[in-house]
């Protein structure tokens, strides 16, 4: 077999700078958030419970949205992908809502 | 291989499935890769939602917080667990070292991206370096884990932790960190060895002679939702 006649040449494009820049960005979009869930760990008082549990779960859904979307390029796919993927989403929340409900009825009757 | 048969040649980082017609626009490949990670993403809930249910069903510690002491009454608080760093043993700070490795994992999702984009315009030389640093970033983590599974077993005091008993809390506190973090943990490992059997692929030009780098769009895909679920795990294991 010859070898050589089968390599084909290559065209390397240059790099996209544009998406380059906004991975980027989307990076430090990401490293901030972290750093403002530090800032709420560390400067919240543990008293107000509520503020802290709702603030961190709302930046993971940013956090996630942002990777997913953009890393994961889901907010380019198509519609019908994102929204098969997207939907069944639901079932997950239905069970955390589910289980966290009855985990306290759970410490309610141990008490 | 006939050499008379034409060869189609897709358009860089396009496939098309065997019909020519190409779901959803996207490759067979891809499709079935969001749908395991769909279904992995259930796996996972599944595991951090037991944990909140658990959670929930033991009491919780009513003090403050310069007053806490580890108990099997009630469930302790993580940041007073995961306060320590390697090389500074005695030094009180909490979540720094879970925080380094939030960062290491974000870094190395971003690496991988950039090797993705590299692939994409048939760079090979570009995907080698950003292949090599998110397998460099998946290594790190895993050793940083090893050293945070060590403090956590060995522990502080007398007893350290196993998945009967733990000095931390109850027992059902150190059986969902060995679970939780474990599974992801293992997740990570296989994401590596993924990562790495991508790279050997550009390297030796299996996927240059291929005409695309979608092996490389697909693992990092995974290594993507691995960098999520850990910042699902960061939130609800360490932070609340």
């Amino acid at each position: 077999m010859a070898h050589h006649a089968e390599e084909t040449t290559v065209t390397v494009l240059p790099p996209d700078k544009e998406r380059i820049k906004k991975l980027w960005q989307v990076a430090g979009i990401l490293g901030i958030i972290t750093l403002i869930e530090f800032a709420v760990a560390f400067l919240v008082p543990h008293e107000l419970k509520d503020v802290r549990v709702w603030t961190f779960i709302l930046m993971t859904i940013v956090k996630a949205a942002y990777i997913v979307g953009e890393f994961m390029h889901l907010r380019h796919e198509t519609k019908v992908l994102m929204w098969s993927i997207l939907v069944p989403i639901v079932f997950i929340v239905w069970m955390l809502v589910a289980f966290v409900y009855e985990g306290m009825a759970i410490g309610d009757v141990r008490l | 291989m006939s050499h008379t048969s034409p060869v189609v040649v897709p358009a860089p980082g396009k496939t098309e499935w065997d019909g020519g017609v190409s779901p959803m626009n996207a490759s067979y490949g891809k499709l079935m890769m969001w749908f395991f990670l769909l279904s992995d993403a259930f796996t996972f809930s599944a595991l951090l939602i037991t944990y909140g249910l658990v959670r929930s069903s033991h009491a919780a510690y009513d003090g403050t917080v310069e007053n806490f002491v580890f108990s099997q009454a009630y469930w302790p608080i993580p940041e007073k667990v995961f306060a320590a760093i390697p090389f500074f043993h005695g030094l009180h700070a909490p979540l720094v070292f879970v925080g380094i490795m939030t960062f290491i994992l974000i870094m190395s999702s971003v690496t991988m991206v950039l090797a993705v984009e590299a692939g994409q315009r048939m760079d090979r030389r570009a995907v080698e370096k950003w292949m090599l640093w998110t397998i460099l970033g998946g290594i790190c983590f895993l050793s940083c884990q090893a050293w945070e599974w060590t403090h956590f077993i060995i522990g502080d005091g007398v007893v350290g932790a196993n998945l009967v008993r733990n000095e931390y809390g109850p027992p059902d506190f150190a059986d969902f960190f060995f679970f939780i973090t474990g599974f992801h943990g293992f997740h990570v490992f296989s994401g590596v060895l993924l990562n790495f059997l991508v790279f050997y692929n550009t390297v030796t030009g299996v996927y240059e002679r291929r005409g695309h780098y979608e092996m490389v769009e697909k693992v990092g895909l995974y290594w993507h939702f691995v960098d999520l679920v850990w910042v699902f795990v960061f939130t609800f294991f360490y932070l609340v």
